[in-house]
């Protein structure tokens, strides 16, 4: 068990977002979390990777306990976040994005004498290919498409080679086929890491996910393989509705 | 140290309390709503000053039997003018600065630059003084000790009148109904039909307005001249940023802080020390509380 | 593969128009631009810590100040033991005062005054003091995320302060005159024509020092990470990076160069004031940046140049209208031209050279022109 959250809640200006909550992620498990907007989803992601601190719980990841750290701390030890919005360098290219995403020699003096060798280029060049980006390496992040944005972010992620990766809604304002090929490439990277999805679009889940978590009010609501949450009368009402 | 002699200090305080409440209230308003940081605030102030001279100069000239009511007319003048400027300002160049704190800041300095000089062209480089009302000459002596002049009890009381109207405006009125909900959820706001852009101007226009009035309250306490306002406009940031900008409750809090431990501390120490110290101390509390002094707690 | 950053045009010409002044102006007029130069020095802090970092320093006359006040009481104190001032229980101590301490009645040399006896600790203290204060204090505030318009202002107060400080303890530090009637360095007669020329390429030699170093910097990686935290620094800190330590070590960068200048400024100028340290100076020093281009060097120390060519050509002739201009180019340059004369430079580079390659930013990659074609070689530089 690579993630233990353990009766984690928090609460803001009086809404509780989060309430008592308990998942466990296993190794190498693509686990989809699914639920209505306001549900929490992306609040658990948020005190996950330490941008929210939780007034009760913990949040552990392999023997390291979450909660007291920042951001900045919980991303080196190895967990990776992606966001609703593409959060790319704009004004660097797609080449540097990557580069900068590089998981050593990141503090300031080693920075300033980091170096591009052969190890560094053949990791971009790898991680550019996956992520169907290899023929734009010299463009500015800020003139790709929004969906070429979004395979930046994910290759970001790819280069910083987290333990545990964390996606949010990742094929939000997407085409049909640019999801196909985003689902490719998901289940692609998902090999050998741990992945949280949080996404909407069904047809989706169902082609990455291999357990779903239904989130509710703050709590889990239901957990398991997409057919038995599909059949289960507690999400049904509250959520599906189909 | 005696009692009289306290009372005096602690009233020295809180005659500078008057003009930088006024100042802060003003600077904290715009700050608050829009994030901008207005350099020239304090060339606003000295435009108040400077209009109550004019006011004054006028009565002199065309009515001086009617100089006792000089005093009432300049304030509503100074903040008539600084809030028409203050409006002109907002609709011709300081809107298109929005989600730029510090190019506005910067834009602002230049603007403030190019008043002073506009001001020096005007007035003249040397200060320039209002005549005191008659019924404003002489002071209270509540005691044989304690001798509180009057013009200094007159702008207290303008201070608790303005502050009065303004708590009034933003909390009694529609408008001030707009201008919070702006500031707390501008998106939503212009979602359910508040005219965003009017509502700024507005309140950029009451910032510059209550500056107007600390100028004519100003001019109660010293003589103006073209740099007065890059003199104040240091401590009025302080101020606002020590009280944090969210409430106005801080804001005022803040501004009586200040005050009172600079005239304290300059009864205390030199001029200069007196100085350093409050801006240090400032420095110092910001470091153990961001958000200001008085600010409420911030959610994460 | 290292990187290799080539010299830019640009730097390549300012060099070449400045090592010929000596030989093709007059005295005064090399003077006025040796004076220029000390300018250039915060100018470039300012392309480096908020072109660049986004961090706008409104107190870049703090640490100038520190480096020319450090430089003159060196100096200051190397005249007095010449001229042999102060009081009988001074020189019992040891060490002569300064004139200025005399007039001030002070009787014995301040504690922290002593050890700028020595060159050596003078110019320590110059690289030292200044970035480790200005480190100190911007990680302090950058760890509770304080930023924005906040730390500006804390900058700009604590200028205020300083300025404030050593008007008042006149004794001390000479007041609201400074410390100036420096007699020579190391014995040298520092009022000479040889050694104010010697000063002058020794301060060329370090502006084009600085400016490289600079460069390198903003071309390593850690260049990037500023520009990436400059435009996102929460994305920042999920890529694994800590902003507050880089941004505290460019503001301090920042101050560093502030200090040269003020140094290099003290020894050209013979005099260390106040007037450079407060809100008024320090706001100016943004000016400069702003007018060559907050993201270019080169554009610093061009802007530096034009705007203190203009201030004295119109404070001399037309002073009124000064700051008329000086305020106007604040807000031009703010409204219009925010990456200043070496953004329209650019552009009109590229307008000559690719005269149909403005694609509007706006388009996806697959129809831009420029960009995608070109190779990425290993080891590239990133543009100037």
């Amino acid at each position: 068990m690579i993630l233990s959250v353990e009766d984690v809640t928090v609460s803001f200006d009086g809404f509780t977002a989060v309430d008592g909550l308990d998942l466990a992620v296993e190794e190498d498990e693509l686990r989809c979390v699914i639920g209505p907007n306001g549900a929490g989803k992306t609040t658990l992601l948020d005190m996950i990777c330490g941008k929210t601190r939780p007034s009760r719980g913990s949040i552990k990841f392999k023997a390291h306990e979450l909660t007291e750290l920042i951001e900045y701390e919980v991303t080196r030890l190895g967990v990776g976040r992606k966001f609703q919005t593409p959060s790319t360098y704009e004004d660097l290219t797609v080449l540097e994005n990557l580069e900068i995403s590089y998981p050593k020699r990141r503090g300031v003096i080693g920075s300033l004498f980091f170096a591009r060798d052969a190890a560094l280029m053949d990791k971009i060049d790898e991680v550019a290919g996956r992520i169907y980006l290899r023929d734009h390496l010299g463009a500015k992040a800020g003139l790709l498409s929004h969906g070429q944005k979004q395979w930046l972010e994910i290759g970001m992620l790819l280069m910083q080679d987290p333990e545990l990766l964390l996606l949010d809604e990742p094929v939000a304002g997407m085409s049909p086929r640019e999801r196909e090929r985003t689902a490719e490439l998901l289940t692609g990277i998902a090999e050998g890491r741990s992945t949280i999805v949080i996404e909407h679009d069904m047809a989706f889940i169902r082609m990455i996910a291999h357990t779903v978590t239904v989130m509710h009010e703050g709590k889990v609501l239901a957990e398991g393989s997409m057919d038995e949450i599909q059949a289960d009368p507690r999400v049904i009402d509250v959520y599906l509705g189909e | 140290m005696s009692f009289d002699i306290a009372v005096m200090q602690a009233f020295n305080g809180l005659s500078l309390f008057t003009v930088l409440a006024l100042m802060a209230l003003g600077l904290a308003i715009v700050f608050g709503l829009m994030g901008v940081i207005n350099m020239a605030h304090g060339e606003l102030m000295a435009m108040g000053a400077y209009t109550t001279y004019l006011t004054a100069l006028i009565f002199e000239r065309c009515a001086p039997t009617l100089m006792a009511f000089y005093l009432p007319v300049a304030v509503v003048m100074a903040f008539a003018v600084t809030f028409a400027f203050g409006l002109t300002l907002e609709r011709s160049f300081i809107r298109f600065l929005y989600n730029r704190p510090l190019d506005t800041m910067l834009a602002t300095w230049g603007l403030s630059l190019i008043l002073q000089q506009a001001f020096r062209s005007l007035f003249g480089p040397r200060e320039v003084g209002v005549p005191s009302p008659p019924w404003l000459t002489g002071a209270w002596q509540p005691t044989s000790g304690i001798s509180i002049p009057l013009s200094r009890l007159f702008i207290v009381g303008l201070t608790v009148v303005v502050g009065c109207a303004l708590y009034r405006l933003l909390f009694g009125t529609r408008w001030g109904l707009r201008i919070r909900a702006v500031t707390q959820n501008r998106a939503m706001s212009g979602a359910v039909g508040i005219d965003t852009a009017r509502v700024d101007a507005v309140t950029f226009a009451i910032g510059s307005g209550l500056a107007g009035v600390a100028g004519s309250a100003f001019t109660m306490l010293a003589s103006t001249g073209p740099v007065t306002g890059q003199q104040y406009i240091v401590d009025t940031f302080i101020v606002v940023v020590f009280g944090g900008v969210e409430s106005l409750l801080g804001t005022f809090l803040s501004a009586f802080t200040i005050a009172q431990m600079q005239s304290w501390l300059e009864f205390m120490l030199t001029g200069s020390m007196a100085k350093a110290s409050i801006l240090l101390c400032v420095i110092v509390v910001l470091y153990f509380r961001p958000a200001g002094l008085f600010a409420a707690k911030v959610r994460r | 593969m290292r990187q290799r950053a080539r010299p830019p045009a640009g730097l390549l010409l300012i060099v070449a128009l400045l090592l010929a002044v000596p030989f093709v102006s007059d005295g005064f007029r090399e003077q006025l631009i040796a004076k220029y130069l000390c300018f250039t020095f915060p100018a470039i802090g300012l392309v480096l810590v908020w072109g660049h970092g986004g961090i706008l320093s409104l107190g870049q006359g703090l640490y100038f100040g520190m480096g020319s006040y450090f430089m003159a009481m060196f100096l200051k104190l190397e005249a007095a033991a010449q001229s042999n001032t102060g009081s009988a229980l001074s020189q019992f101590y040891g060490s002569s005062l300064p004139d200025f301490m005399v007039w001030n009645s002070v009787e014995v040399l301040p504690w922290w005054w002593r050890p700028f006896h020595s060159l050596l600790f003078t110019i320590a203290a110059i690289v030292v003091i200044p970035p480790l204060f200005a480190f100190l204090l911007a990680y302090a505030n950058f760890r509770k995320r304080v930023g924005g318009v906040y730390f500006s202002i804390i900058t700009l107060a604590l200028a205020a302060m300083a300025s404030i400080v050593i008007i008042g303890q006149q004794g001390y530090t000479g007041g609201v005159n400074g410390i100036t009637d420096f007699k020579t360095i190391l014995g040298v007669d520092i009022l000479s024509d040889r050694i104010k020329r010697v000063l002058y390429f020794i301060t060329v030699g370090t502006l084009v020092t600085s400016v490289l170093v600079v460069r390198l910097m903003l071309a390593s990686r850690t260049g990037k990470i500023l520009v990436a935290i400059r435009d996102r620094e929460d994305r920042v800190r999920f890529s694994g990076y800590n902003p507050a330590t880089f941004k505290s070590f460019a503001f301090a960068m920042s101050a560093l160069l502030a200090a040269v200048g003020g140094a290099l400024f003290a020894l050209q100028e013979g005099l260390a004031s106040p007037s450079l340290v407060g809100i008024v100076p320090s706001i100016e020093m943004v000016i400069y940046a702003a007018v060559g281009g907050r993201l270019s060097l080169v554009g610093a120390v061009y802007g530096t140049l034009v705007v203190f060519s203009a201030k004295t050509f119109f404070s001399e002739n037309f002073p009124e209208v000064w700051l008329y201009l000086l305020g106007g180019a604040f807000i031009l340059v703010v409204l219009f031209l925010p990456t200043g004369l070496a953004g329209l430079a650019d552009k009109l580079v590229s307008l000559l050279r690719f005269p149909r390659a403005s694609a509007p930013a706006s388009m996806s990659v697959r129809t831009a022109p420029e960009d995608i074609d070109r190779p990425v070689e290993l080891g590239s530089a990133p543009p100037a």
